[in-house]
């Protein structure tokens, strides 16, 4: 009902105020990020050091932007979205301020990826986004069973039928782009080009469809199909892929064939943040390579963090190198940021999938 | 002369917490939305008044076929929880006495001491293609593979007609409760059938009951998100998600806003035919409830 | 099978568990008669009416209408309608389908139902209320609909579950008549059961009076009022004065009773050693002059202690000699003691005949 969407809004603002009133006794660092950025651990050490309290909430990119939306960027000090959701998102609400890079040890970044990172996040000449963490979404197969598949539209192959998985959001639209094909990338800048070539993976997906078992939402609903058999392919986040594997080998994260897709997380401060000064310290805190690898290790994920990766535990490593050959590295479609507008876009043929039968 | 401004300050003071709330919580947010559904968006961080997201609903048959979809199954939905409420209302307000009946009672409740999150995964837990059901047809050998009950209409129905039972019965065995004994007796009495009794006398009776529980149930129905989300297919939206979508993840709250408020008209538009359609008034249907 | 009778009861015997509700009756009724069961509350005659409706099932014996046994016959499908102490009207019906229920149940077309329900209604003197809802009616009307609802089926007997009770005095006063009368028209079999003896007493031709589940007696109303078989029925049926005492030897035929003061009341009937003496307070007769009570073989002297004026139902309390309580007897509403007095002294006596006498 309205009232119960009403009122969910309004406990997000309630409690955002909460939080704001009692901001004031220690100091404090209000973390909006995703689950396992942050351990204990590490803000038990970061603590230690500064004297700062570190204050976490987990969510996701959508959340993110809709939480900071509803206090016009009030409420948190420090945001980790994606690098690809902050321009646009920023262009229509105006919820991040300017990052001073100045305050960075630039350094301790992997220097291509800072920058590919602070291109897509400048909007008017400004950068607002540096990178954190960074994975993939590619395939997670049970190779025993479908030893075949290979591509995204091989989760469309009647052999699996009710066996294979996919996400109903975005990523799913641009991978079955690629691997029909197409360079959706290369449509963003053009919304009715986009548009025309979103219709056309929204039909491939619309015939995939009776292919596919459920729509996944969250990963442990995926893992736990996947672990009992009843999916047996599914495009997903490697760090899940490398999850299963680590239990069971012949479940393995593959690259595919048109390419994974590589996101980045980054650091981003929201436009009412009241500690940038404490955001700061985590950011140049979090990119030293001793921490940066502990928190790699516990999100399951690679780090943007310069020299860390030789402190990474070699399962991990052997679980990447399996899975990305050197071409597929190469392969990797690193996400332009979103212009505003094409969520619209998407969001209409999303429905359209779901909605249809 | 200075008694009556003290009476009505302390008027004033005893009422102020419901007065807030009522207007804090239930009518600023619909104003709000209200207004908010009347903006269109025409560039970045620039917004104009206009019906256009309103007309979004009515031009593209994704909405307003989600949306009939979603009253059509509500409506279903509330049918069959009547269908199954009455006789257990029947048994608890007619039959069941005492400590039995306090019991049951607090049967149909138990489901709802745990969240509707935690109900909805206790039948995923059920259906599933490696659930409880399918394993015990399975292993009984009443079918020969794994069967897979999750992710369809009739899942869907299933966690909201569960969901929807004690708010039906509750009402149900009160109307049913103030039938006197000695009326269903005349009926019989009289030369009337188990069903004309039902028909004539019970049923009419316990319309008040039946109508609010009916409201109740559908539009709890027709407002759930969680049970749709987790038991639904790949082929059912249900209308609250279209509005999760524009709110979550469109960004756009405008027409999540519009999408808001034309639930709220449109179902109880519906209520308001059903009430017109069984002849009771708003009033006695609530007294009743 | 033709049957002069349109009710039997055989041997019928009730139990919840150990407790007898109903503990081998037999009765028939007779077609046209206006039958009561008359009992206090508890005594059974709710169940007993209850199995002849067929809501309650005998643990034993047989119930016949018309000849026809009604055992496993469910109550929709007897020719026996009630009216029940509540009226049990149907709230959510007019007046007229209320009225018309029955006859529809019966497969009547509506029309025609509908036709005969307002025939009906006329009859019983509701013209025009067919359209009411019978909420909107008073207490006589909707006690008319309750009856017109039975007897438009046209049943071999209608059944009558204290239908009066919730009426006030005045209206309940009339209503006995109007039953009455209404049962002449209709020239139906009415079985009724009350706790209220004038009711039965105003309206039966026989009338059963029931205690802890069994017949204590059953006869005409002036029989039960001046021949009562047992002590319950004496003092259950009308006002009586109820003395006990010890039997004693006397001569005549009579009985005499010493009561615990000595003193000694003659009457008849039977007892061995314990005895129990009624007496009508208007067999007791009253004179300032003893002389002219001298061939009565009971007389007293006493002084008046109340005066209960009732119009033609007032009586005194005596206070007499020789009894614990004061005795009662009927006001004269005419002579040199209608204007009695409290405290006034008054000289009371009564026959033999007038005196009942049981065995304690």
């Amino acid at each position: 009902m309205l009232t119960k969407r009403a009122s969910l809004k309004l406990a997000t603002a309630l409690a955002a105020l909460m939080v704001a009133g009692s901001a004031h006794a220690a100091e404090k660092l209000r973390l909006l990020t995703w689950s396992g950025y942050a351990p204990q651990e590490v803000i038990d050490q970061f603590t230690k050091e500064t004297g700062i309290e570190v204050e976490v909430t987990t969510s996701n990119n959508e959340e993110m932007i809709s939480k900071l939306r509803a206090t016009q960027g009030a409420g948190f000090d420090l945001a980790q979205p994606s690098q690809d959701r902050i321009a646009g998102p920023q262009a229509e609400f105006g919820i991040y301020k300017p990052l001073d890079m100045s305050k960075l040890k630039s350094d301790q970044f992997i220097g291509s990826m800072l920058e590919a990172t602070k291109k897509n996040t400048t909007v008017d000449g400004k950068v607002y986004g540096v990178p954190h963490i960074w994975g993939t979404d590619g395939l997670v197969v049970n190779t025993k069973a479908a030893p075949k598949v290979a591509d995204y539209n091989d989760l469309c192959d009647p052999a699996l039928a009710g066996k294979t998985s996919f996400r109903a959001k975005r990523p799913a639209l641009i991978a079955f782009a690629f691997a029909n094909g197409m360079d959706p990338f290369a449509a963003y800048s053009d919304p009715k080009a986009y548009a025309a070539m979103m219709d056309k993976v929204g039909a491939k997906l619309a015939e995939c469809k009776k292919n596919v078992k459920f729509f996944w939402e969250g990963s442990d609903q995926l893992l736990n199909a996947v672990r009992s058999g009843e999916i047996v392919a599914a495009m997903a986040w490697d760090t899940g892929g490398w999850k299963l594997n680590a239990e069971n080998p012949d479940m393995k994260f593959i690259a595919p064939k048109s390419g994974a897709l590589g996101w980045v997380d980054t650091f981003a401060i929201p436009s009412k943040g009241r500690n940038d000064d404490a955001a700061y310290k985590w950011i140049n805190f979090n990119m030293r390579p001793e921490i940066a690898a502990k928190v790699a290790a516990a999100a399951g994920n690679f780090t943007a963090s310069n020299g860390a990766d030789k402190l990474m535990q070699g399962k991990l490593k052997d679980q990447f190198a399996e899975s990305f050959p050197k071409a597929a590295i190469d392969n990797i479609r690193w996400y332009p940021a979103v212009p505003a507008g094409l969520e619209e876009i998407e969001g209409k043929v999303l429905d359209r999938l779901k909605a249809g039968s | 002369m200075t008694a009556k401004p003290a009476q009505r300050l302390t008027l004033f003071l005893l009422l102020a917490p419901a007065v807030l709330w009522l207007g804090l919580l239930i009518v600023l947010p619909h104003v709000e939305i209200l207004v908010l559904s009347f903006s269109e968006r025409v560039a970045p961080r620039v917004y104009a008044f206009g019906l256009g997201n309103y007309l979004e609903f009515f031009t593209e048959p994704l909405y307003w076929r989600t949306f009939a979809r979603t009253a059509f199954m509500s409506i279903l939905v509330t049918a069959l929880t009547l269908v199954l409420a009455f006789p257990i209302a029947l048994y608890i307000a007619r039959v069941a006495q005492g400590r039995l009946k306090a019991m049951l009672l607090l049967l149909c409740l138990l489901p709802f001491w745990v969240s509707e999150l935690v109900r909805t995964l206790g039948w995923m837990i059920l259906l599933r293609e490696t659930g409880v059901i399918s394993y015990v047809l399975l292993a009984t050998g009443l079918t020969e593979q794994r069967v897979e009950f999750l992710y369809n209409d009739g899942a869907v129905i299933l966690g909201l007609v569960y969901g929807g039972l004690l708010f039906m019965i509750v009402p149900l065995a009160n109307a049913l409760e103030s039938l006197e004994p000695a009326i269903v007796e005349a009926g019989y009495d009289l030369g009337g059938s188990r069903w004309t009794v039902l028909r004539r006398i019970v049923i009419p009776h316990a319309m008040p009951g039946i109508v609010a529980g009916s409201i109740i149930v559908f539009m709890l129905t027709i407002g759930n998100f969680a049970t749709p989300v987790l038991l639904g297919g790949k082929n059912g939206l249900w209308f609250t998600e279209q509005i999760y979508a524009q709110f979550i993840t469109r960004f756009n709250w405008p027409q999540g806003a519009a999408f808001g408020m034309l639930l709220l008209l449109l179902s109880s538009a519906i209520v308001w035919l059903g009430l017109r359609l069984t002849g009771q008034s708003l009033g006695t249907t609530l007294k009743q409830a | 099978m033709a049957s002069s009778t349109d009710l039997d009861i055989v041997n019928v015997t009730k139990r919840f568990g150990a407790h007898a509700a109903v503990d081998d009756v037999s009765f028939s009724v007779a077609p046209g008669e206006f039958f009561s069961i008359l009992g206090p509350s508890g005594c059974g005659k709710t169940t007993l009416m209850r199995m002849i409706a067929g809501f309650e099932h005998p643990t034993s014996g047989d119930i016949r209408i018309r000849g026809q046994s009604m055992l496993g016959v469910p109550a929709n499908k007897r020719p026996v309608n009630m009216v029940f102490q509540s009226l049990a009207l149907f709230p959510m019906m007019s007046v007229g389908e209320n009225v018309a229920y029955g006859l529809t149940c019966r497969g009547v077309s509506r029309a025609e139902a509908e036709e005969r329900a307002s025939r009906m209604l006329d009859r019983v003197g509701l013209k025009g209320f067919g359209e009411r809802r019978v909420t909107a009616l008073s207490g006589g009307q909707r006690q008319r609909v309750a009856i017109a609802r039975c007897l438009v089926l046209e049943p071999t007997l209608v059944l009558l579950d204290e239908p009066l009770g919730a009426l006030d005095l005045k209206l309940r006063e009339h209503m006995k008549i109007e039953l009455k009368q209404l049962q002449g028209t209709f020239n139906t079999t009415f079985a009724y059961i009350t706790h209220d003896q004038s009711e039965a007493l105003v309206m039966s031709d026989r009338i059963a009076v029931m205690n802890q589940g069994r017949f204590e007696q059953v006869g005409s109303p002036r029989e039960l009022y001046h021949n009562p078989e047992t002590p319950f029925v004496a003092s259950f049926v009308g006002e009586t004065n109820r003395w006990q005492g010890e039997a004693a030897p006397a001569s005549g035929g009579a009985i005499a009773v010493r009561l615990p003061s000595g003193a000694v009341v003659q009457g008849q009937g039977r007892a061995a050693s314990g005895a129990l003496a009624f007496v009508r307070p208007e067999a007791v007769a009253l004179a300032q002059d003893p002389a002219s009570l001298s061939t009565l073989p009971n007389r007293f002297e006493g002084r008046v202690s109340a005066v209960l004026f009732d119009g033609a139902a007032s009586s005194l309390l005596i206070d007499t000699a020789g009894f614990e309580q004061p005795v009662r007897a009927v006001l004269p509403q005419a002579g040199p003691l209608a204007g009695i007095h409290v405290g006034a002294p008054v000289h009371l006596g009564w026959t033999a005949d007038a005196m009942k006498v049981f065995a304690a």
